[in-house]
């Protein structure tokens, strides 16, 4: 019972993750059928955003705060400006996005490798994320639960201006109708940037939450890029609330796979299940029509 | 208000629209008759910038837009209500007004009471999902959202295609009440000849990308039309 539930914890905890890798891919991948492999690399900025903080801000606690909404700003600006200069010429051309982001991706991981030098760096926790609390007769880490909280808090914030705002409007009502939109006097042009911020902009979160996890290095986004997109193509494209069960989903299952084999042996049967899973219900889990696939 | 001269447009290697001069004076209702495939829609669609003309010029108060995106045409007095009751189905039908009317400015608020009390009806659907409104609701819904930009030159095309009777009569008043209160110009294709004539001042009749017979409008005239229209 209790390694059940200790496992629960771990798929919780793998899950909030996965979906923060996936949350803003969900936008640019998801609503606006970008293939954009460089989207593990605004992580990776993120994160060294969040170790530069650190060496301006001592305390801990106050330079990971400032970092969120800072990593915020820098992976959307790498992403607008990956944007404007190079995806706003591809999107009838999905195989060249992939193929000339996947060339930003490495880029930007020497780019990160001359800065900052090949060997991984850390950044400290603060001291109130460091030890574990008890939940439930269970000793969980305080930074895992810190990752789950900024998981949930980014879910709901992106569902709110989704729903509510006036970007969240024209980001709907461009990704229903593009020629509709634009004949509507909605700038596409102006959406498809500020999607593509925003989209970005929680790829930085996702890296800053992450070196609470370990020490980070120029590669760090490779380890998530697929992860992420596999949430999205199985949660259904194009559906907020899709990734957020595919994610936590894919955690939980990755988590319970890990207890009886190995993490990589793992990986693999997730990644089995998906395509099994895929085969039978390409749509993936929620179905909407996309600008990709309309 | 609208001038198109020697305009030809098309897709991929086929021109569709050829050579056609038309103009919609201020304050004026021009109806375009054709059938169907006769290049009305691909006419309309390079005026309001989804297609680029391949020859010729679309002059906007005597400024050529042919390079402007639709967006920014719609800035400068148009606005476009496209064939086959088109609406954000995704969205509620006062999302689908909110989202135009968050662009548009001072006034929006204004406009969008207005355009609703031209569909009275569609007051008691604004929460409901465009997707799900009948094909009549959704062209009364596309209608007013192209209003709300508060256009000088409303391009309508066959508003009242595909749609129930009940309602082509509400579509064709509340497009008279438009006309009638002045300040706009509209460029109406229409599939019913009387219809288009008692609306417009004048007409131009298309065939196979090219304008075959013009004049003035009136009911009275729908025998000539009708008989230009079947050489
Ligand atoms: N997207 C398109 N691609 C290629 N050809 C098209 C397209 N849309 C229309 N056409 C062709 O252009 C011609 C005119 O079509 P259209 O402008 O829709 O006529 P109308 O509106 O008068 O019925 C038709 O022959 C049609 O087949
Ligand atoms: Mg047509």
């Amino acid at each position: 019972m209790d390694a059940l539930y200790s496992q629960l914890f771990a798929g919780l905890s793998v899950g909030s993750v996965l979906l923060l890798a996936a949350l803003g891919l969900a936008l640019t991948f998801g609503q606006m059928g970008v293939i954009n492999m460089a989207h593990g690399e605004f992580m990776m900025a993120g994160a060294y955003t969040a170790y530069v903080v650190q060496g301006a801000i001592a305390d801990a606690g106050v330079s990971l705060l400032v970092s969120l909404p800072v990593g915020f700003l820098v992976g959307g600006l790498l992403g607008l400006l990956l944007e404007v200069t190079l995806i706003s010429r591809m999107y009838t051309r999905p195989l060249d996005t992939l193929l000339v982001t996947w060339g930003v991706a490495l880029v930007l991981q020497q780019l990160a490798r001359d800065v900052f030098g090949a060997p991984n760096v850390d950044v400290r926790a603060p001291s109130w994320l460091s030890g574990a609390v008890d939940v439930l007769g269970l000793a969980v880490p305080k930074a895992r639960l810190f990752i789950i909280g900024v998981a949930v808090v980014s879910v709901v914030a992106l569902a709110l201006v989704l729903k509510l705002t006036p970007l969240g409007r024209r980001i709907r009502a461009t990704v229903t109708n593009r020629d509709l939109a634009e004949t509507s006097g909605i700038s596409t042009r102006a959406t498809d940037r500020l999607t593509f911020f925003v989209g970005s902009g929680l790829a930085g979160v996702a890296g800053v939450v992450l070196t609470l996890l370990g020490s980070i290095g120029p590669t760090l986004g490779r380890n998530y890029i697929v992860d992420a997109f596999l949430v999205v193509v199985a949660g259904g494209i194009g559906q907020l609330r899709g990734a957020v069960i595919a994610a936590f989903a894919l955690g939980l299952l990755q988590a319970g796979i890990e207890y009886t084999t190995t993490a990589s042996i793992a990986k693999v049967l997730v990644f089995v299940v998906i395509v099994a899973f895929l085969q039978a219900r390409p749509q993936g889990l929620v179905q909407v029509r996309t600008r990709s696939l309309a | 208000m609208l001038q198109l001269s020697h305009l030809s447009a098309g897709y991929g290697r086929t021109t569709v629209v050829h050579d056609v001069d038309l103009q919609v004076p201020d304050d004026s209702v021009v109806a375009v008759l054709g059938h169907n495939g006769a290049g009305k829609t691909t006419l309309l669609r390079t005026v309001v910038g989804l297609l680029r003309p391949r020859t010729g010029a679309v002059l906007l108060d005597g400024e050529d837009v042919g390079r402007l995106r639709p967006s920014a045409r719609v800035r400068r007095g148009l606005a476009y209500v496209p064939q086959g009751q088109q609406a954000f189905g995704q969205l509620t039908a006062r999302e689908n007004l909110q989202v135009v009317a968050d662009g548009a400015g001072s006034g929006a608020a204004t406009r969008t009471a207005e355009a609703l009390d031209l569909f009275p009806a569609l007051r008691g659907l604004l929460g409901r999902r465009a997707g799900l409104l009948s094909g009549g609701q959704r062209q009364q819904l596309a209608i007013a959202r192209a209003l709300i930009t508060g256009p000088r030159l409303l391009i309508l095309d066959e508003p009242t295609e595909g749609i129930q009777p009940s309602v082509v009569a509400e579509i064709e008043e509340a497009i008279l009440t438009l006309t009638d209160a002045g300040g706009l110009s509209v460029l109406l294709v229409e599939q019913h000849v009387g219809f288009a004539l008692a609306a417009a001042e004048r007409y131009a009749v298309m065939e196979s990308g090219r304008v075959v017979d013009s004049g003035t409008g009136g009911v009275e005239r729908e025998g000539l039309v009708r008989a230009a229209m079947a050489l």
